[in-house]
């Protein structure tokens, strides 16, 4: 009897040895492709055609059984990486994915072009090609190769320039030096105008410009403004669920409508559901209130310490009453 | 008319909360029927399911009052309790004043109740508390902010306001026009 009990329970405990080898280890006919850095895994093996027709709990069984499976190969191939300690000692084990293999296709459509500058409408009409320019010039007074523009550029410091000559045209009583700096100064300015005129086109011309969804300087309308706030709000990654608002933001998200029709409960509905939204309503509303009250417990504090005195004056009183009076009687 | 957003049904809460507390559980759920809250010309009226529909019918221009008003919001989106409350304050008020009668008139008149005219105040009172404020018959009077506590109000001088009026009785003929 002893004997059969013990072949009982090692039978028993190889029974359940092997149950937990099973739902490792998993039979495929042709083997998966990997692309770990993406967790991806690609199962060619054709389903079993039979159980996936129509809907019904035996085809959701059998597809959790295939997803069940396919996941415990991939999840068999991701411990075999290399692993190491995130954090130090007491981190968690982390392991190092390979570099992604299969290309994701494009979520949005890619940018427009911009549409082409002033000059480089005019460089293609006249058939005028882009000259690459050398970084270094010659400079023949300090016999060496120097930058063109720049830290020690050929040509010599502008700033320390001690001669500028008088053009034969030119009034002899004008300032020369203030002359060039003012010419500078002018055309730093038509550069920058033109970069914003073009910048201003072609943020006019695209209808969803990617490039430069705000106008660059100035000119930005209120809605402009708003529009780009709220686009950038929802472009997180949890889609702007956890964005911290800003000061004069209104706590719930604006209507799809823009503010212009609210919206309320219907007269008379789900009356039932609206009685269990406001008792749900009651019970939040409940439970945020603190357990200690403190004025209350000062309250409570204060009383004990009245019933206290109150109680050792009467004491005293009832002491020195008898005492008070015999003393009072001995006195006289 | 229209049922009340959450804001405003959070709103209304918060008021009568300071007033019953937890009891205002009583008056969403109760026993013998449904009632709820409707908002029309932003007033709040509390009423049965049935009188809901039967007020259904009527033209949104026509309909002046239905149920129990509680009070209305202002401008500004506060809610104001008013006196047609009382009847559903009193039963299940938590903090109860009782007035002498010698100061009754006064306060049906709309003054506050003064320490000289305060006969009983529930214990445990804290201050600002909302309280209810009734007769030494037990007859509710109206209902007001207690300006002290039950401790100071053992300590204060007689000429000290202890209960500071907000809704009485007396507004049924002083503002008959103004209630709806």
């Amino acid at each position: 009897m002893a004997a059969m009990r013990v072949e009982e329970m090692l039978a028993a405990a190889e029974e359940q040895e092997a149950e937990k080898r099973r739902s490792i280890t998993v039979e495929k006919e042709l083997e998966l492709e990997f692309d770990l850095g993406n967790l991806l895994a690609l199962d060619r093996n054709p389903p079993p055609a039979a159980g996936l027709r129509g809907a019904g709990p035996r085809r959701e069984a059998l597809l959790r059984a295939l997803a069940r499976d396919n996941t415990q190969l991939l999840v068999a191939r991701l411990w075999e990486l290399p692993a190491e300690r995130a954090g130090g000692a007491g981190g968690p084990l982390v392991a190092r994915l390979p570099e992604p293999a299969f290309r994701l296709p494009r979520e949005k459509p890619p940018p427009r072009p911009r549409p082409p500058t002033r000059w480089e409408q005019f460089a293609r009409l006249k058939g005028i090609r882009r000259r690459k320019r050398t970084s270094l010039v010659w400079d023949e007074q300090a016999k060496e190769w120097r930058r063109r523009w720049g830290y020690r550029r050929a040509g010599g410091d502008p700033a320390r320039a001690w001669l500028a000559e008088v053009p034969e045209n030119a009034d002899p009583e004008e300032d020369q030096f203030a002359r060039l700096r003012r010419e500078k100064r002018e055309r730093v300015a038509r550069n920058e105008l033109n970069r914003l005129r073009n910048l201003a086109r072609a943020h006019r011309a695209g209808t969803a410009v990617p490039a430069a969804p705000l106008h660059p300087t100035g000119h930005q309308s209120r809605e402009e403004l708003g529009r780009v706030a709220r686009v950038a709000r929802v472009s997180t990654a949890s889609l702007g669920r956890f964005q911290p608002r800003l000061p004069k933001e209104p706590a719930e998200p604006p209507s799809r409508s823009g503010g212009k029709k609210r919206r309320f409960e219907p007269l008379l509905g789900n009356l039932a559901a609206e009685r269990s939204r406001q008792l749900d309503l009651l019970r939040d509303m409940g439970s945020k209130k603190p357990v200690l009250d403190i004025t209350r417990a000062v309250n409570k504090q204060l009383r004990q310490e009245e019933a206290e005195a109150a109680a050792a004056k009467g004491k005293k009183q009832s002491q020195r009453g008898k005492r008070g009076r015999r003393q009072q009687r001995a006195g006289r | 008319m229209r049922p009340l957003t959450e804001a405003e049904t959070r709103a209304v809460f918060e008021k009568l909360q300071r007033y019953i507390g937890e009891n205002i559980q009583l008056l969403v759920d109760r026993p013998d029927g449904t009632y709820c809250f409707r908002l029309h010309r932003d007033r709040v009226y509390y009423l049965s399911e049935k009188l809901l529909k039967v007020a259904a019918c009527v033209p949104r221009e026509s309909l002046t009052a239905l149920g129990t008003c509680f009070g209305k919001f202002t401008k500004t989106q506060k809610f104001r309790l008013s006196v047609t409350a009382l009847d559903f304050l009193a039963p299940y008020a938590k903090y109860k004043v009782w007035v002498k009668p010698g100061s009754e008139q006064s306060f049906l008149y709309g003054n506050h109740v003064l320490k000289s005219g305060l006969g009983r105040i529930t214990e445990n009172t804290a201050q600002y508390q909302g309280v209810v404020v009734y007769s030494m018959a037990d007859v509710p009077l109206g209902f007001g902010v207690a300006a002290k506590s039950t401790q100071e109000c053992r300590k204060v001088d007689p000429m000290a306001i202890v209960v500071f009026h907000q809704a009485d009785v007396g507004e049924y003929v002083r503002s008959e026009d103004a209630l709806t």
